[in-house]
């Protein structure tokens, strides 16, 4: 009979006129994977911290390993055996690889003796379980994010949880570092591990969770066994209405080659040899392995790392990007991986964030014209559903799919030549989904070239006109749309 | 050793040898052994506020009350002396006045997280004029004889001054990078939300490390009072700028999370130096505090460059 791990019960949290959490009740039994899902907004990642006491929630009762608790704290809820993977990375980029692992796992009082070479060996351990290439010396920093999200998750491993909360580990991980992931979390299971697995990878859920529990603003929906609840019927739990179409792909009239690369090459960012052409109004999916390097070769077209090698053509005329700002002003735009990083600027507000990109088309004879930024700003957050009181709040303030969203935005709402997307949908909820896929395909009926890098197949395979999959730095193999399947995709990526 | 890893450190070090063989070529008499030894025994009480120094700023925080707090410690050990409290004993009070100074610091940063530039700029300006108002500017004079020295004499009072801070020194160097908690300061300074998370307290950690740097200004205003017969009431001044500047010299990152005890030694070194150096190079002394200036610039600017440099190596190196 497996014990209850953690129960909580109408947990209530206020952020500054928002909501974040109504009344979230939940269980999680010993041996359990528990998936908890939700649209973007909706309280997941705030109810995770409220059971790690990242946050105080302001009610609620919350028990642990039949511990009520009262006063939480990170400090406190590791004592009792929790660990968590938030979905903001939390690691420490001044230190190594290590050193960020050994942060999660080491108890020890302060003054208590630091032992670097059993470090070094435990790290190397862990991320050898989850099949992780990652020096233990590196320095975090350095790293590129799924490889950061991989360090995460050995950290997570290694402090022996009773119970371990992963929120949206996978989102920017590729098929073959999340099947090593859900390797592991098998074997934990067997150990008795309670896990909540908070993901927008529904398609995941069976292969990996037990029961499912949904969340719709703020509030427990219900909890069902996953063996008896389909896609469809989660989907609509979590909207409240149905959906109909996931990838509404349309077919769009193809014009001209707008964007040709010939054997580029980039030492600095490690891709070479790359033969690829993109005609207006197509869209190119570009799939691939964590470390093949799909965001390596985006990089070296937008001119963040120089090409040193080869030639882009732009409607045929040769150009060199060897700076973001001459892609921008060859009308390139790129939305990045690293939204925290790159991608949005925290603490601004989500008006400006949108049109940050867009500043000449706001920009009036008398400086900036807000009342257009305002209604533009409006306009995209309503389409994708971004979820806040007033686009005149900070960023920092949304969840995180939503800052997603608003990074998107900001790419969409330019109308450039070439449109490059790295990761576009990661965290983000499957209404949104089909509403980015729609713009995506309004901007292709434009006449905008759009190349796709998404780490999820059935987006690639959903959106995709022609599929360019990469492996160590190089494009193998370029796929029709008919021809391409999740097997024959996997396979060259794998290199077999 | 990897050399990669402590570049910033070696730069340094070559750095302070260049001027070593600039001054050694230009007058040799510097190396003369009774230079040699009062350049060493006038910086190591300093050595003591840059290691203090250097762990604010791994926290990637700055304390510019240290000149203020070094001049209320001095003038409260000649005071105290004069009054007939034992020498013994003012090795205890003195660094604990130093540490309640910090510990003001500590609270108002840790706790209410107002940045610690403004607070300490705030406590630099109030110790100073609050000791101006108390003292009237008045130097303390007529110190017992049994205070200079230690009453141990000066040649064994030289080597006390000198050994307290190098024991200290080892001491901090090997707990930082051997002990949880020195770990812990890293962390913070890295990423101080990301600490909190992982179960570090960053609070403690912040107030800790602000009255420590307290106490090690007492000790080093101690060290440094018996090393006269008098005590100005203006001293320290300008003792923030030179420790700052032997710290980021050292290599260790302003914005937190990097940098070594080593780096701040040879910093230590090298900053120490200047102000003699000048003078044996016949350039008038009064320029020292503008070659400080120009040392913290170009150690932040060098330190932009490497970062840059090792973007790049890692990005290969990731092939
Ligand atoms: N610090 C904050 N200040 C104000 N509002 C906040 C803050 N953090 C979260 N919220 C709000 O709380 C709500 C729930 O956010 P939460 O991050 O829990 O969503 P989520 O379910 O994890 O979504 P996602 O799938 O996008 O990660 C959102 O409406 C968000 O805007
Ligand atoms: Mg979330």
């Amino acid at each position: 009979m497996s014990e209850i791990l953690l129960k909580a019960e109408n947990i209530q949290k206020s952020y500054a006129g928002v909501k974040a959490l109504k009344s979230a009740s939940f269980e999680l039994l010993s041996g359990e994977v528990h998936a908890l899902i939700g649209e973007n907004g909706a309280g997941k990642s705030t109810f995770i911290k409220s059971v790690t006491g990242a946050i105080q929630p302001d009610s609620g009762i919350l028990e642990v390993c039949g511990n009520k608790i009262t006063e939480n704290s990170p400090t406190f809820s590791k004592s009792l055996g929790v660990a968590a993977i938030y979905q903001q990375p939390a690691l420490f980029p001044e230190l190594s690889v290590a050193e960020n692992i050994a942060l999660g796992y080491e108890k020890g009082g302060f003054f208590g003796r630091v032992n670097w070479k059993k470090r070094r060996e435990k790290a190397k351990e862990l991320l050898d379980q989850i099949g992780a290439k990652i020096s233990p010396d590196a320095e975090a920093g350095s790293l590129s994010m799924p490889q950061q999200q991989l360090v995460e998750i050995a950290r997570a491993l290694g402090a022996n949880a009773k119970i371990l909360i992963l929120d949206e580990p996978t989102a920017s991980l590729s098929e073959e570092d999340t099947n090593n992931l859900f390797r592991v979390i098998r074997d934990l299971k067997a150990k008795g591990v309670g896990m909540i697995y908070i993901s927008h990878r529904l398609e995941e859920l069976p292969q990996i969770a037990d029961r499912v529990t949904v969340l719709r603003d703020g509030e427990t929906i219900g909890t069902k066994e996953v063996k008896d609840i389909d896609r469809d019927e989660m989907i609509r739990l979590m909207v409240g209405r149905e959906l109909s179409q996931i990838f509404p792909k349309r077919d769009v009239r193809q014009g001209e080659i707008v964007l040709e690369l010939k054997n580029l090459g980039s030492k600095k960012a490690g891709v070479k040899n790359i033969n690829l052409t993109v005609r207006a109004g197509e869209i190119v999916g570009i799939a691939g392995l964590v470390g093949a390097g799909r965001t390596e070769f985006a990089r070296a077209i937008f001119g963040l790392d120089e090409a040193d090698s080869g030639e882009v053509l732009l409607n045929g005329i040769s150009i060199k990007n060897s700076h973001p700002r001459d892609a921008i002003r060859n009308n390139i735009a790129y939305l990045p991986e690293d939204r925290r990083k790159h991608g949005v600027i925290l603490d601004l507000p989500i008006a400006s964030n949108v049109t940050l990109a867009s500043l000449k088309i706001l920009s009036g004879r008398f400086g900036l014209n807000f009342a257009k930024e305002k209604e533009l700003a409006a306009e995209y957050t309503r389409r994708l559903g971004v979820k806040t009181p007033s686009i005149h709040d900070s960023v920092s303030t949304l969840s995180g799919g939503n800052q997603q969203k608003v990074a998107l935005s900001r790419w969409l709402l330019t109308k450039p030549t070439v449109l490059i997307l790295d990761e576009p949908t990661q965290g983000i909820d499957v209404g949104a989904k089909s509403e980015i896929h729609n713009l995506m395909t309004e901007l292709a009926e434009q006449g905008v070239a759009i190349l796709m890098i998404s780490s999820e197949l059935p987006e690639v395979l959903g959106m995709s006109d022609r599929i360019a999959v990469m492996q160590g730095g190089t494009i193998v193999k370029i796929l029709d749309r008919n021809e391409a399947t999740q097997a024959n995709i996997l396979a060259l990526a794998l290199g077999h | 050793m990897n050399f990669n890893q402590y570049k910033r450190e070696i730069s340094a070090a070559i750095a302070f040898l260049v001027l070593l063989i600039v001054v050694g070529i230009a007058s040799p008499s510097f190396f003369g052994a009774g230079n040699l030894g009062d350049l060493v025994i006038n910086n190591a009480p300093f050595l003591l506020i840059a290691i203090g120094m250097t762990l604010v700023i791994l926290l990637g925080e700055i304390d510019i009350s240290v000149g203020s707090q070094f001049a209320v410690a001095s003038v409260l050990a000649g005071v105290l002396a004069k009054s007939g409290v034992p020498v013994p004993l003012l090795f205890v009070i003195i660094p604990l006045i130093g540490v309640a100074m910090g510990a003001i610091n500590g609270a108002l940063i840790g706790w209410f997280k107002l940045p610690s530039i403004i607070v300490t700029l705030a406590m630099l300006v109030a110790w100073r004029d609050g000791l101006r108002w108390v003292t009237e500017g008045a130097w303390v004079q007529n110190l017992p004889s049994n205070f200079q020295w230690f009453g141990l004499g000066q040649s064994t009072g030289q080597i006390v001054i000198v050994a307290i801070p190098l024991i200290i020194f080892l001491i901090f160097a090997w707990s930082l990078r051997n002990l949880n908690i020195g770990r812990a300061i890293y962390a913070v300074g890295s990423d101080s939300e990301a600490a909190r998370l992982a179960g570090i307290e960053p609070k403690t950690i912040t107030f800790g490390v602000f009255a420590l740097m307290g106490g090690l200004v007492g000790l080093a205003a101690l060290l440094n009072a018996v090393r006269f017969n008098e005590i100005p009431s203006n001293a320290g001044i300008g003792l923030e700028l030179k420790a700052v500047a032997a710290v980021v010299v050292g290599g260790a990152a302003i914005t937190g999370g990097r940098g070594t005890l080593i780096g701040t030694i040879i910093g230590v070194a090298l900053l120490g130096t200047i102000g003699t150096a000048l003078t044996f190079l016949g350039i008038n002394p009064f320029w020292e505090k503008a070659i400080q200036g120009v040392i913290i610039l170009a150690a932040l600017v060098s330190d932009i460059l490497l970062r840059k440099y090792e973007e790049k190596l890692s990005t290969d190196a990731n092939r």
